[in-house]
């Protein structure tokens, strides 16, 4: 308010030639921002009101009137009559110390159980090794790939004194983690050969391309699962049986590919046509101008929506969960199915949605840091 | 126009009539859909010969020149290009390439790239030459441009001028026998003109076969030992820079030397 008759003042602009030091700092961007008028003030009381009720409300249910432990009887059953007691006031964190193996590793043998935990940490390992720009060289495929062999031998057992273990057996954060790792792993190239060839001049090649995309972005994901574990067998020669985990897979890579396939066509299509010219004219072959000009550019350009459709893919492989596959979401509706612990639901959905978030937020922070170091020095 | 390159004499310069011609278009007609863009171009470059074409907007010269070198393709009659027919069979049209080199109007730099990857990457991919003897060899020409000192830099750091000589230098690097000029100053402030002008002065010089589109009449007289004026998708008149602005025969040429006289 005094701002407004202040710039009436013919003295304001010699005035503020100098900024006083009332005027900078947070002090002075709360005034302008926050309260600024009577009603902009009533409005940032109000809100701060209620976002501290919230969290003051959280802090006690969370932390204060939590409960961590509860008694086990003589046949080791939990007795969760203390957490019943404090329903709607405290958590009851005991359902997740009871629980947590189960949701974590699924019905993955007990003893075994430090063999999936291995391969999270394996699997954290990778991503953080190819975050990195330094080891973004020939020799990372070969990183990734002894890495996901070491991972599978881990899983499977049956060699090396390792207990055998089906898949059947598999769940929880492995499953997830597997089905997103090696679904974009796949669905990316794929995705980047598509939209090549949606540009391609052979008309063959570019009517396969559509044919894909369009099928595959016509129909909801949760078809496409249905159609690989339920279908697919029936195309199948009888005696060859894929199991379900790899049906799954399929599927996964199959339906990322097309949408990430669009993303990758949208950079492509944002490049000036120049770049491509410029290549031909120097002679490069057809691979080495997709790969050294036209990809390196047309992919950075889509960072932010590949990031998007990377992170919402990361949680549809929750997905499976109707035909049976038991990832981590799934596992924590299994943990929930036991009777005394039935009513928890909120605890064991708040646990799970800080994984998800810690792995999706740690991709989102990751690629506005990579965009930044790419684009500095550089054009745009 | 720069007044530099008009106040100097053409560049003394002998043709040899024996050797076999550079580039040779025969009666070339192109469509875009039902426009008739380019009808019964018929011309021949002669070795180590400098053309520089020129015309209205929209008269087809991106397109002829374009030709050349097949970013385009042309539908009916013949380009030779350094005795290679081109067509379809894509073995002429990687030779073609690495002989032809060509300048950009909007200079097409690889902005990820250095100013030194920029010009050793075709070398390297294309002529298979070890990374140090391309870079050794760039730098030589960057040192022809005069742009030695930013070899480290990437495109966006660079003037327009400095970019548009880069470019040249690319070229350059594969060891062309032909060189392709777009419009290679008209992107550019009148300050920076000079420098790519005097680069390409330099080139000529040198004894390489030019085809330029451009407007600069100054570097016409100076460097071309032939002018072809193009309109409405035909050659309408062509000789040398002295007969074609002092005594144009037909009107479409003189109406467009008076343009571009009043134009600057
Ligand atoms: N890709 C294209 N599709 C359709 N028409 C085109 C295409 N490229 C050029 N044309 C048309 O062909 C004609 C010749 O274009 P061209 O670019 O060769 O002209 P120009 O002489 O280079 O003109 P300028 O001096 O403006 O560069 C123009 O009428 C133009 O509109
Ligand atoms: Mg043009």
């Amino acid at each position: 308010m005094s701002d407004t008759v202040a710039t009436a003042d013919p003295g304001y602009a010699a005035a503020r030639e100098r900024p006083p030091a009332g005027l900078v700092g947070p002090w002075a961007w709360a005034r302008a921002n926050l309260f600024s008028s009577w009603w902009s003030t009533a409005i940032t009381l109000l809100l701060v009101y209620v976002i501290l009720r919230a969290l003051f409300g959280f802090v006690e249910w969370a932390f204060v009137n939590a409960i961590w432990t509860v008694p086990y009887n003589a046949q080791g059953r939990p007795d969760t009559a203390v957490c019943q007691n404090a329903k709607g006031i405290g958590a009851c964190w005991a359902i997740i110390t009871d629980k947590y193996r189960l949701i974590l590793f699924g019905r993955y043998p007990y003893e075994e159980q430090w063999r999936p935990a291995i391969c999270v940490v394996l699997f954290i390992g990778l991503y953080v090794v190819s975050a990195m720009r330094r080891f973004w060289r020939k020799e990372l495929a070969l990183i990734w790939v002894g890495t996901l062999a070491v991972i599978g031998v881990l899983m499977w057992g049956g060699v090396f004194g390792l207990q055998e273990v089906p898949e059947d057996y598999w769940g929880g954060l492995p499953i997830t983690l597997i089905l997103a790792t090696f679904g974009l792993a796949f669905a990316f190239p794929l995705a980047v050969l598509v939209a090549l060839g949606r540009r391609s001049r052979l008309p063959a090649i570019k009517l396969l391309c559509v044919l894909y995309v369009e099928l595959i972005r016509g129909v909801p994901l949760i078809s496409v699962l249905f159609m690989a574990s339920v279908m697919f067998p029936l195309f199948m020669p009888a005696g060859v049986n894929v199991d379900k985990l790899l049906r799954a897979q399929i599927a996964f890579i199959l339906f990322a590919g097309a949408y990430l396939a669009e993303v990758v066509r949208g950079g492509l299509q944002a490049l000036p046509k120049g770049q491509g010219e410029a290549a031909d004219a120097l002679g490069l072959p057809y691979w080495k101008k997709t790969g050294l000009i036209i990809l390196p550019q047309a992919l950075r350009l889509v960072i932010p929506p590949l990031v998007n459709t990377f992170i919402g893919f990361f949680k549809d492989t929750s997905l499976v969960l109707i035909i049976g596959l038991f990832d981590l979401l799934t596992m924590g509706k299994v943990a929930l199915s036991d009777p005394p612990w039935q009513s928890f639901s909120t605890e064991v959905y708040v646990v799970l949605a800080i994984i998800y978030i810690c792995f999706c937020f740690a991709m989102s922070k990751y690629s506005r840091g990579l965009e930044r170091e790419l684009n500095r020095a550089r054009r745009r | 126009m720069s007044q530099a390159a008009l106040a100097d004499a053409p560049i003394p310069h002998k043709i040899d009539a024996n050797a076999p011609p550079a580039i040779v278009l025969d009666k070339v007609n192109k469509w875009y859909g039902t426009m008739h863009v380019l009808r019964d171009v018929t011309m021949t470059v002669a070795a180590q010969e400098r053309v520089v074409v020129c015309g209205p907007s929209g008269s087809g010269k991106s397109t002829m020149i374009r030709c050349i070198n097949r970013l385009e393709t042309h539908q009916e009659g013949r380009i030779v290009v350094d005795g290679t027919e081109l067509t379809d069979d894509l073995r002429a049209l990687d030779t073609i390439r690495r002989e032809v080199g060509m300048v950009f109007q909007s200079f097409n730099l690889f902005p990820h790239l250095t100013i030194l990857e920029n010009c050793t990457l075709a070398p390297i991919w294309v002529r298979k030459m070890p990374k140090a003897e391309a870079e050794e060899l760039a730098m030589s020409y960057l040192t022809r441009v005069k742009i030695p000192d930013q070899a480290k830099k990437y495109p966006g750091q660079l003037s327009g001028g400095q970019q548009q000589r880069v470019a040249i230098a690319r070229a350059l690097c594969m060891k062309p026998k032909i060189m392709l000029f777009d419009e290679p100053t008209s992107a550019l402030d009148p300050e920076m003109i000079k420098e790519v002008l005097d680069t390409m002065i330099g080139l000529a010089e040198s004894g390489m076969t030019m085809v330029c589109v451009t407007h600069e009449m100054g570097f016409a007289r100076q460097v071309a030992d032939r002018v072809v004026f193009m309109d409405r998708g035909e050659i309408v008149e062509s000789g040398t820079p002295q007969r074609m602005f002092e005594d144009p025969q037909t009107d479409r040429l003189k109406l467009f030397l008076s343009q571009i006289l009043r134009g600057h």
